[in-house]
C-alpha cells in the first residue's frame, strides 16, 4: 500500500470535480451524477483508512454508502421524470417555480 | 531506470502464465466462438431434416473463416448523424465485458485462465454484466428509432433476469460455502453430490435466466430478424458486428462455465467421491474410440475422395484423443511407480474432458431450445421474469438456507442432504406458482373492471 | 513497484475522467465519462486490496446505477440541452467558492507536514499477511455480526427507495 496521503489526495481531487460539477451545471442529471462522484470520492477514503489500520469496519460503511447512493439515485431519477413530464425541461435555471 | 526494468522482468517471471493465458484467449476465442457457430448451424439442419453448410471445406468446416473474412472486408458504414466516439465504444464494452469475463473461470484443478480469485464467481457475473452498456449505447449511437427501442429492451430484460439469477446463483453459493471457484467444486468434490441435485430449483431459475442474459431464443425478441430488424445490432457492420456477434457467443460460454462449475460439478466425473463406480474414468477414451470407429465406418459412404480422406483423418484425430485420456488411467496397471507422478496430470486432462462435455451439453441445450420452442412476447417475458422467477428466486434462497439448518440439525451430509432440500425445492415452486395465480387472478379483475368502465361511458 | 504503477494508472484515469465527465456539453458523453471514474475507482479498491468493494462497486455502482441514469437521460429528450449553454450563470462564483474549498484542504495538508501523507501519525499500514484471510468473508463476518441492525436498516432504506421511484415514475391514469 501506498502512504497514506496518496489516497487523500485523490479522494480530495475527485470531490472538488464533483462539487464544481454541482455547483456550476445547469443540467440536473449532471449535477445529479457529480453528487455520485462526490460519494465514490468518500469511498475511496474509507477504504483506504480502513487498509491502514487492518480493520474492515471502513469496507462495511463503503458498502451502506453505495447501497445508499443506489436509492438516492433511483429517488432522484423519479422525480427528474416526474419533473420532466410537468415542465419538459431538465435544466436548473427553468425549474423556477417557487421563485417569487 | 535500472529499477524499472527490473521491476518489470520479475512481474513478467511471475505472472507470465496469466497473461500468456489472457492472449491465447483474446487469440483463439473468436476461432472457437465462430465454430460454435458452425455447430448451431448444423445442429439446427440437423433438426429440420437437412444437412446445413456442406460447400466450404469438407463438410463446411471452413465456413466459420470464410464467415470472418467475408465480415472483414466489408465496408464499415457509419449512420450520418451519429455519435462517432460512442458508436464506435459501444462494441468494445461488449466484448471487453466477455472477455474480461473469460478470465476468471477455471477449467480444471490447475487449468485457471487467471488468477484463482478469491471471489471468483461474483467477478465473472458482475464484469458480464457490464456487457449491457454495450447494448444500451450501441443502440443510443446508432440515431435509429428501431435499434434505440431494440436497446432499450433488450438492456431491461437484461436487467431483469439478472436479479433472478444472482437469486439462483446465491441458493448454490449457500450450499457450497465460498465464492472461490476451485473451493466450490472441492465443496462438490467432498460432499459427493452436484449442487445441481441439492438445489434444483436453483438450477432450473439459473438456466432460464441465463438464456434471457445471452438475447437466446426464446427470449431473443430485441435481436430477432422478424421483428426489430436486429434491434440494437441493425445500423452496425462488417467487423462491428462481429464484435458484437464474438460477445454473444462469449458470453454463452461463460454461463454456461458458471453453471457447470456451480451446479453441474465443474471438472469431476459423474459420482466423484464412490470409489466403486471408478470404471466411469474409462468412459473419456472409450467415448473418443467410439467417435473413431463411427467416423471410420461412415467413410465409405463419403461422397467424394477428399471427404473419405476427412473423415479418416477425423478417425486418427479421435484415437489420438482416447491414446491421450487413457494414458493416465491406464498406467497404474502398467507402470505402478509412474502412476503417483501422472496422477495431476490425470485429473487435469480428465478434468478439462469433463468440463468441457458439460458446457457442450449446456450450449446443447441452448441451441435445442432455440430451434424447438417459438418466441416470446415482450410484455410476457417481463412478466416471467418479475412476477414468477424473482419471487421463485428469492424464495428458494430462503427455503435452501432452512433446509441446511434443518441438515446440520440431523448432522445430514451429501447425498442424505436431498432428504432435506427435496421438500423445500417443492416448498419454493409451490409458493411461486402461487404467487404467479394470484398476480393472474388480480390482473384478470384489473382487465375485466376497466372494460367495464369503458362500456359505463 | 507494482503498487505504484497501478495506482498512478488508475488515479490518473479516474482524475482525467472526472474532470471530462463535469466538462462535457453531452450528457451521455458525461455518463460514458462517470463510467469510466467508477471503473478506475473500482481498480483503486482492488489495489488496497479490498476485493469485495471492488465488485460490488461494478455490479451496482456501474452495472446498476449507471445503467439507471443512461436509461433516464435517454427517456428525456435532451437534444434540446445541446444546443444551449452548458454552465449556469453562477459559474465564476462557484470557481472562486471551490477554489476555496480546495485552499483549504490544502493548508490543512500543508501544516501537518511538507508532503501530504508525511504529517500524519507514522502508521505502519496493516501488513498483508495481517489482513484476514479473505477479503469477502471478513466483511461477511462484520455485516453479519456487528453491524447487522444497520444493514437491515439498509435493506428496509432500499425497499422505501423502490417503491418511492415506482410511484413518482407511474403514469398517472
Amino acid at each position: 500500500m501506498l502512504p497514506i496521503g496518496h489516497y487523500l489526495f485523490l479522494s480530495m481531487a475527485l470531490f472538488i470535480l464533483g462539487v464544481i460539477g454541482v455547483i456550476t451545471r445547469r443540467n440536473v442529471i449532471v449535477v445529479l451524477m457529480s453528487i455520485e462522484l462526490i460519494l465514490n470520492a468518500v469511498n475511496i477514503n474509507l477504504v483506504a483508512f480502513s487498509r491502514l489500520y487492518g480493520d474492515v469496519a471502513g469496507q462495511v460503511f463503503a458498502l451502506f454508502i453505495i447501497a445508499d447512493a443506489a436509492a438516492e439515485a433511483a429517488v432522484g431519477l423519479g422525480i427528474i421524470i416526474a419533473f420532466f413530464r410537468n415542465r419538459e425541461t431538465v435544466l436548473a435555471d427553468e425549474m423556477d417555480l417557487l421563485k417569487w | 531506470m535500472q529499477a524499472a526494468t527490473q521491476a518489470t522482468i520479475d512481474f513478467l517471471k511471475l505472472y507470465w502464465a496469466p497473461l500468456l493465458c489472457g492472449v491465447v484467449i483474446v487469440a483463439v476465442l473468436p476461432l472457437i466462438a465462430g465454430y460454435i457457430v458452425l455447430v448451431e448451424r448444423k445442429l439446427m439442419a440437423d433438426m429440420q431434416a437437412r444437412l446445413g453448410p456442406m460447400r466450404v471445406g469438407p463438410h463446411g468446416l471452413l465456413q466459420p473463416i470464410a464467415d470472418a473474412v467475408k465480415l472483414l472486408i466489408k465496408e464499415d458504414i457509419i449512420p450520418d448523424d451519429a455519435d462517432k466516439m460512442v458508436f464506435w465504444l459501444a462494441p468494445v464494452f461488449s466484448v471487453g465485458a466477455a472477455l474480461l469475463a473469460i478470465g476468471g473461470l477455471a477449467f480444471g484443478p490447475a487449468f485457471q485462465i487467471g488468477v484463482n480469485l478469491n471471489i471468483g464467481i461474483l467477478f465473472v457475473v458482475g464484469i458480464s454484466a457490464l456487457g449491457i452498456f454495450g447494448i444500451v449505447l450501441g443502440g443510443w449511437a446508432s440515431n435509429s428509432h428501431y435499434s434505440l427501442m431494440g436497446a432499450l429492451r433488450s438492456s431491461a430484460q437484461l436487467v431483469s433476469y439478472e436479479t433472478a439469477g444472482g437469486m439462483a446463483l446465491v441458493s448454490g453459493l449457500l450450499l457450497a460455502g465460498t465464492l472461490n471457484i476451485k473451493s466450490i467444486v472441492e465443496a462438490q468434490a467432498t460432499q459427493g453430490v452436484w449442487f445441481g441435485f441439492l438445489a434444483p430449483v436453483a438450477f432450473f431459475t439459473y438456466l432460464v435466466a441465463s438464456i434471457a442474459e445471452t438475447n437466446r431464443a426464446p427470449f431473443d425478441l430485441p435481436e430477432a430478424e422478424s421483428e426489430l430488424v436486429a434491434g440494437y445490432m441493425t445500423e452496425f457492420s462488417g467487423f462491428r458486428w462481429s464484435l458484437y456477434f464474438l460477445a454473444e457467443y462469449t458470453n454463452m460460454i461463460v454461463v454456461a462455465s458458471v453453471a457447470t462449475t456451480l451446479f453441474l460439478g465443474g471438472w469431476l466425473r459423474p459420482f466423484a467421491g464412490i470409489r466403486w463406480l471408478n470404471f466411469l474414468d474409462f468412459v473419456p477414451p472409450l467415448l473418443m474410440i467410439g467417435i473413431g470407429c463411427y467416423c471410420v465406418l461412415r467413410m465409405p459412404r463419403q461422397p467424394s475422395r477428399v471427404q473419405q480422406i476427412f473423415m479418416l483423418a477425423v478417425a486418427g484425430l479421435c484415437f489420438v484423443a482416447a491414446l491421450v485420456l487413457a494414458g493416465p488411467v491406464l498406467l497404474p496397471f502398467v507402470k505402478p511407480l509412474m502412476a503417483a507422478r501422472v496422477k495431476p496430470f490425470y485429473a487435469g486432462i480428465h478434468g478439462g474432458f469433463w468440463f468441457i462435455f458439460k458446457v457442450s451439453a449446456y450450449l446443447y441445450f441452448f441451441m435445442w431450445l432455440r430451434f424447438t420452442i417459438p418466441r416470446y412476447r415482450f410484455d410476457q417475458l417481463m412478466r416471467l421474469g418479475w412476477h414468477f422467477l424473482i419471487p421463485l428466486s428469492i424464495i428458494n434462497v430462503l427455503v435452501v438456507g432452512l433446509a441446511l439448518i434443518v441438515g446440520s440439525y440431523f448432522n445430514l451430509q451429501g447425498w442424505a442432504l436431498l432428504l432435506a432440500t427435496t421438500p423445500a425445492a417443492i416448498l419454493a415452486l409451490v409458493a411461486a406458482l402461487v404467487i404467479l395465480s394470484m398476480e393472474q387472478k388480480s390482473q384478470a379483475r384489473e382487465e375485466t373492471s376497466s372494460v367495464t368502465d369503458f362500456y359505463a361511458g | 513497484m507494482l503498487d505504484k504503477v497501478i495506482f498512478y494508472f488508475f488515479a490518473a484515469i479516474a482524475v482525467s475522467s472526472a474532470a471530462l465527465m463535469v466538462t462535457r456539453r453531452n450528457a451521455v458523453h458525461s455518463a460514458i465519462f462517470l463510467i469510466t471514474t467508477l471503473l478506475a475507482t473500482a481498480g483503486i479498491f482492488l489495489q488496497l486490496r479490498a476485493e469485495f468493494i471492488f465488485i460490488v462497486q461494478i455490479i451496482l455502482y456501474v452495472g446498476g446505477i449507471m445503467v439507471l441514469f443512461i436509461f433516464v437521460i435517454m427517456l428525456v429528450n435532451l437534444d434540446v440541452a445541446l444546443h444551449q449553454i452548458k454552465f449556469a450563470r453562477q459559474k465564476w462564483v462557484a470557481l472562486v467558492v471551490v477554489l476555496a474549498l480546495a485552499a483549504q484542504v490544502g493548508v490543512m495538508f500543508w501544516t501537518t507536514g511538507e508532503m501530504p501523507g508525511q504529517g500524519f501519525p507514522v502508521l505502519a499500514a496493516a501488513p498483508a499477511n495481517r489482513l484476514p484471510a479473505g477479503n469477502a468473508e471478513a466483511v461477511a463476518k462484520s455485516l453479519f455480526g456487528t453491524y447487522l441492525l444497520p444493514f437491515e436498516i439498509a435493506s428496509v432504506l432500499l425497499l422505501v427507495a423502490m417503491i418511492g421511484a415506482v410511484v413518482m415514475a407511474k403514469k398517472r391514469a
